[in-house]
């Protein structure tokens, strides 16, 4: 924590210019502007207004399946003989992943702003598709950009967003994967500006999305903390979540930001940090500018925007959310980060002690708490956020697993 | 700190006034396909008939360009281009050319990464006459505009064609130089534009500033040329001049001296388009 006297409360950035202290901003051309000082005005009038609130939350009752549970995980409990593990299981919800909980909230944003289609970036296809499916049931006409090596890479999803009446993009500029799907999309979306709303789909992009994309994944961390009071009567002792983009993560965290709660994120270090095939941009990044936002990113001596590496794809990108970047600096969360191999140790773990299959980005967050959960008290209450489910990864993951001797 | 005194640009704007003429202003990239190749279609360039230039910093991820100048980029960046190079590039131009305005065109990050009074002082002392740097709206002045005027360096701004009555005063606010008129809703080399749309918002624009009025994306030829500095103070082209250059790459990327060639022939080509304006 900084020696400066702290304020009161780390939960009310950004500021107006949507800066988290020197993260976050508007770096975005100006045929950008018109349109996201447009998101920005109707995402301030719907946010005090009772009515969106309770349309988002009859959506999330009766469409995604909210509250997700928050689940004792006793036998994987029992197997580390340390701290108690509960799962938020938002992998339960429609879709299967916590990718849904944002999508229905821009998608009723852009229906209030008389926009009747949709514009997404998708790197895994976990955003794509919930963005169609959102499409699907409002009847907006949707269209998804992905790098045409994710398109090879997820076909299933590829096959989901089709089938739910989504149109692809395959993005081939650049290193054809996640930025350059944002790329593209953010281009797109300059000469459609009458007509689209772009959904981002993560806590990055220039403001007012890291805040807002944040206060609709804030239903994950506001759920935790009450069904952590009826189980046990107090909150947790620490918080574990993956880190990409970090949207998850920062829904998770936000609510517990100003309680006496230890806050972890764990980034993909791929084949490891010093490997330099890696997606850590806190671990092995620096600060710049790109996709509309200062963060941490990982870049060459020349400020070149470089590639990042992680088995999986949804981690898969060379930035982070700029409120992680600001939240890294002030010591409030701590930041670590976990290779390729351990995240599929931690898939399998998972499957078989639980019998859920987590994606691969939350088998990150559970492979860090492998290495910390046995030496902690057994009063000591750990809860990490399962953010999404496996069945995506199994093509990707079986192989691997087989070569390791797992199966 | 390095003081910027030059005025390039005020001159030309002056000695194209008094020609009664629009001026060409011509964007390439640096170090493409190659430092030499770049260097010597940058020299070039002024005789071929630019009366501006637009020099490319390379970056990894242009958000407002098309696929063209996206290419360009690449190639540069595997040619080896980088900021400093760039700048090294300008202070080598400056002892060919000594009237020509060269505006540093391209994104934020490598500047940011670079330092930006580092940045500043090594522009101004390289022969540089102005920036724009696409993805610093007035929003966020305080990065790199606000230090560019105190270093004298002007910073040209953007306007879209959704630049309204509103907007305009914020954009307008801290620009120097000119101002640089977007004439379509995208990205760079991709539509054309509407001759009488632009005729409006350049219009509009005068009535709002002082400042000369280039315009620029999807200008494509000498045609084009010949419509735009009519209408306006000059017309910048680029994704047409990357073309030419990417269409005489050998199989494997290289260019030659036909690279050189074919790039300032467009030029004059595209020179030759420009009209006096009609007298008022």
């Amino acid at each position: 924590m900084s020696v400066t006297s702290p304020p009161n409360t780390l939960r009310e950035g950004p500021n107006e210019n949507g800066h988290f202290g020197i993260f976050g901003g508007r770096y975005v051309a100006e045929t950008l502007m018109p349109l996201i000082l447009e998101v920005e005005a109707a995402w301030k009038r719907a946010k005090v207004d009772p009515l969106f609130w309770s349309e988002l939350e009859y959506y999330r009752k009766h469409y995604i399946g909210r509250p997700s549970p928050l689940y004792f995980a006793s036998r994987l409990t029992d197997h580390f003989q340390g701290a108690k593990l509960y799962f938020k299981r938002d992998e339960l919800n429609h879709t299967g992943a916590h990718k849904i909980n944002n999508v229905m909230g821009q998608a009723l944003i852009a229906r209030r702003m008389g926009k009747t289609k949709i514009i997404a970036e998708t790197g895994a296809g976990q955003h794509g598709v919930a963005t169609a499916t959102a499409c699907a049931l409002f009847n907006l006409e949707c269209e998804v950009f992905m790098g045409a090596e994710d398109v090879i890479r997820q076909k299933p999803n590829v096959d989901r967003m089709r089938l739910l009446g989504a149109k692809i993009h395959s993005v081939t500029s650049g290193s054809a994967t996640l930025k350059d799907a944002m790329n593209e999309a953010l281009r797109y979306w300059v000469s459609k500006a009458e007509t689209h709303f772009y959904i981002i789909g993560t806590v990055a992009g220039p403001h007012p999305y890291p805040q807002m994309v944040r206060d609709f994944q804030c239903i994950i961390g506001e759920e935790t903390k009450q069904q952590m009071f009826e189980a046990e009567g107090r909150l947790p002792d620490t918080l574990v979540a993956c880190i990409g983009g970090g949207s998850n993560a920062i829904g998770l965290f936000h609510p517990f930001l100003d309680d006496d709660v230890e806050i972890i994120g764990v980034e993909a270090a791929g084949h490891g940090i010093d490997s330099n095939q890696h997606a850590a941009s806190l671990a092995g990044g620096k600060p710049g500018i790109l996709h509309g936002n200062r963060t941490y990113l990982l870049q060459n001596i020349d400020g070149q925007i470089t590639e990042a590496h992680s088995i999986s794809a949804g981690l898969d990108y060379p930035g982070i959310g700029p409120e992680h970047s600001w939240l890294f600096e002030t010591g409030r969360v701590k930041y670590v980060n976990a290779t390729d191999n351990e995240a599929l140790e931690a898939f399998a773990l998972c499957s078989k002690m639980e019998g859920i299959i987590p994606a691969l980005e939350p088998s990150h967050a559970l492979a860090y708490i492998e290495k910390i959960i046995r030496s902690l008290p057994k009063q000591h209450i750990v809860v990490m956020n399962l953010c999404g489910r496996g069945d995506k990864d199994l093509e990707a993951v079986l192989p691997r697993l087989e070569e390791m001797g797992k199966l | 700190m390095t003081y910027y005194k030059e005025q390039r640009i005020k001159l030309l704007f002056e000695k194209l006034s008094n020609e009664k003429r629009g001026g060409l202003g011509v964007f390439i990239t640096a170090s493409d396909p190659s430092l030499q190749i770049s260097q010597d279609i940058l020299r070039g360039l002024p005789a071929a008939g630019a009366d501006m230039i637009e020099f490319g910093m390379p970056f990894s991820d242009p958000m407002a360009d098309g696929p063209t100048i996206q290419a360009a980029g690449l190639r540069a960046l595997k040619a080896g281009g980088s900021l400093k190079r760039t700048l090294e590039m300008v202070e080598v131009f400056r002892k060919t050319d000594n009237n020509t305005p060269l505006i540093l065109m391209g994104y934020y990050n490598p500047i940011y990464n670079y330092g930006v009074e580092n940045f500043l002082n090594r522009a101004i002392a390289a022969g540089a006459d102005g920036l724009i740097v696409v993805d610093l709206p007035p929003e966020e002045d305080g990065e790199l505009c606000l230090p560019a005027i105190k270093h004298g360096l002007p910073f040209v701004r953007l306007t879209a064609p959704t630049s309204d009555n509103e907007r305009l005063p914020v954009i307008l606010k801290n620009a120097s130089g000119f101002i640089y008129y977007v004439s379509i809703m995208g990205i760079t080399g991709t539509q054309s534009f509407a001759i009488e749309g632009v005729r409006n918002s350049v219009k509009s624009l005068k009535s709002h500033t002082e400042l000369p009025i280039a315009v620029g994306f999807g200008i494509k030829t000498k045609q084009d040329v010949s419509e735009i500095t009519r209408i306006a103070d000059a017309a910048i082209v680029g994704s047409a001049v990357v073309d030419v250059i990417e269409k005489s790459l050998d199989a494997n990327g290289n260019g030659n001296a036909k690279t050189v060639e074919d790039a300032l022939a467009l030029v004059q080509d595209l020179a030759s388009g420009i009209r006096p304006k009609p007298q008022l």
